[in-house]
């Protein structure tokens, strides 16, 4: 279980906090939504909870442990895919940063062989967020949290998209966070909706 | 106000050995623009969409081949006419602050886009930019802050002030919701109905249709470089109304519809290599001529396409 137990945090001590006091439990193959505004802290919050940030009180534990140094089996997959890589290097290489390349996964999620050589410039949008979700599904993945990953996609994309992800986390049993300002979209994925970030007042 | 025909944008790069390589990124795009009207281009992301408001400008990069015809108020806009006018009669709402100065504050730069289309005084064009900000609920002090300091609302709402502050008669709106979330959006796309309203033309290049359809008279779908279907936006309501079958399956894909997926995995656009219509390899209707002939854009229901079946 990814679990997060009473989280506070802030950018600055002079700051308003920009959430207190956060719990949170993702149970293997479970999908929970996240929604609301923007602004509010809810990437800050799947930055803590992949252990990018560290919060000023509080634990995010996996499976009864704190997050692992190396291989973090929480991965977080970012609403822009062309800065989550390195664009000097090409896919192929990209790819193998989460370790051995898994041919079936790499078609269960369309990925070409013929993009493993090319930039990430050299690719769309949509084929460059593939590449990152295979990359952190390669690896000793658990738990996968998904900001706003299909946000800057079309509809289609974002359907086959979901449809190639949904499939791996039926088969592996992840437990997933979807961070999304489309309700509909929650309502298709979620199995639970967490209110977090809403009506909060501007 | 604006019409494109058979337009087409290709890059040449220097490949290997000194020779030159030729990239289409546009193969061929109708358009059709009209004033008070909102005309929504709709695309996957890779399409071309956001070149087609820079040839529109003419401000892509030297590399760049463009063929075809673009007429603005019934006369053709040449490469001397458009320097002429744009940013005057025409004006690009881009995607995002980035396409702002940093270092300037952005009243300063509302108020340089007013003199830049045309007001010579610069007290008018103060008086312009404070107007303009205002009719867009921004206060006085947010004139003194710099690109970095807003949110993606306010950013947009500078964005579209920047663009309206002259007489522009026709809008470019590039991704305008781009990164906000439902209410922001709803607010920016409001104000794009209104600018229609006042007798503007209106193009809305986006990869997001459902947001657009509120607010859009027509639609145009476009797909790897092809313009496939000019739709009404009364035609998705229901499924029998869309002409092509990729608009029938990008609208199926929705979340609030089926959130059906492709029969086949994406592959990537053949970026009109294979002569045949670009859909070809997924449509489930495909017929024999589908991978060798592109269609040509027919008349069907109040509406265009471009499909041997539809």
């Amino acid at each position: 279980m990814l679990e997060c137990r009473g989280i506070t945090f802030s950018y600055d001590k002079n700051h308003k906090k920009l959430f207190q006091d956060i719990d949170l439990k993702i149970n293997p193959g479970e999908i929970v939504g996240m929604p609301g505004p923007s602004g509010q802290g809810k990437s800050t919050l799947a930055k803590v909870l992949s252990g990018y940030l560290q919060p000023q009180v509080g634990t995010v534990l996996v499976d009864g442990s704190p997050l692992p140094a190396g291989k973090n089996p929480v991965q977080l997959i970012f609403q822009n895919p062309e800065h989550a890589v390195n664009p000097h290097w090409n896919v192929r290489k990209i790819l193998n940063e989460g370790g051995i390349i898994n041919p079936e996964l790499s078609k269960n999620f369309g990925i070409q062989n013929f993009w493993l050589d090319r930039f990430p410039h050299e690719l769309s949008g949509g084929e460059l967020q593939r590449i990152c979700l295979v990359r952190a599904l390669c690896s000793n993945l658990r738990y996968l949290i998904c900001d706003e990953i299909t946000s800057m996609l079309d509809a289609l994309t974002q359907a086959g998209i979901w449809h190639s992800l949904l499939q791996e986390i039926e088969k592996r049993q992840l437990g997933v966070l979807v961070i999304s300002h489309d309700n509909a979209l929650i309502a298709r994925l979620c199995s639970r909706v967490v209110h977090f970030f809403e009506d909060t007042g501007k | 106000m604006l019409k494109v025909e058979n337009f087409s944008v290709s890059f040449s790069y220097n490949s290997s050995q000194l020779s030159k390589k030729q990239v289409s990124a546009i193969t061929s795009l109708d358009i059709e623009v009209k004033a008070g009207e909102i005309m929504a281009v709709v695309g996957q992301s890779g399409a071309g969409k956001s070149l087609l408001a820079h040839a529109i400008l003419g401000i892509l990069p030297r590399n760049a081949h463009t063929a075809g015809k673009i007429y603005f108020k019934g006369r053709s806009l040449t490469a001397q006419r458009i320097k002429k006018i744009r940013g005057k009669e025409i004006a690009l709402i881009p995607q995002s602050i980035n396409y702002l100065n940093p270092l300037l504050k952005v009243g300063t730069q509302v108020a340089r886009a007013a003199r830049l289309s045309g007001l010579k005084n610069r007290d008018e064009a103060k008086q312009a930019a404070h107007s303009a900000l205002a009719r867009y609920l921004l206060d006085d002090s947010v004139a003194k802050y710099y690109p970095f300091q807003l949110s993606g609302g306010m950013a947009r709402r500078i964005l579209t002030a920047t663009a309206t502050v002259g007489m522009a008669d026709l809008l470019l709106a590039d991704e305008p919701t781009n990164g906000l979330d439902a209410l922001a959006a709803e607010e920016a796309l409001g104000h794009l109905r209104e600018l229609a309203d006042t007798g503007k033309a209106v193009l809305l290049i986006t990869h997001d249709i459902e947001s657009v359809l509120k607010i859009t008279d027509r639609v145009s779908v476009f797909y790897d470089g092809i313009t496939l279907e000019v739709a009404n936006t009364s035609d998705f309501t229901g499924k029998l109304c869309l002409r092509h079958p990729y608009t029938t399956a990008l609208w199926a894909a929705l979340p609030t519809n089926s959130f059906t997926s492709p029969p086949s995995q994406a592959t990537t656009p053949s970026n009109g290599k294979t002569g045949g219509c670009p859909y070809h390899l997924h449509c489930a209707k495909h017929g024999p001529d589908c991978a060798d002939e592109l269609p040509r854009m027919q008349e069907l229901r109040d509406g265009l396409v471009r499909c041997h079946n539809a």
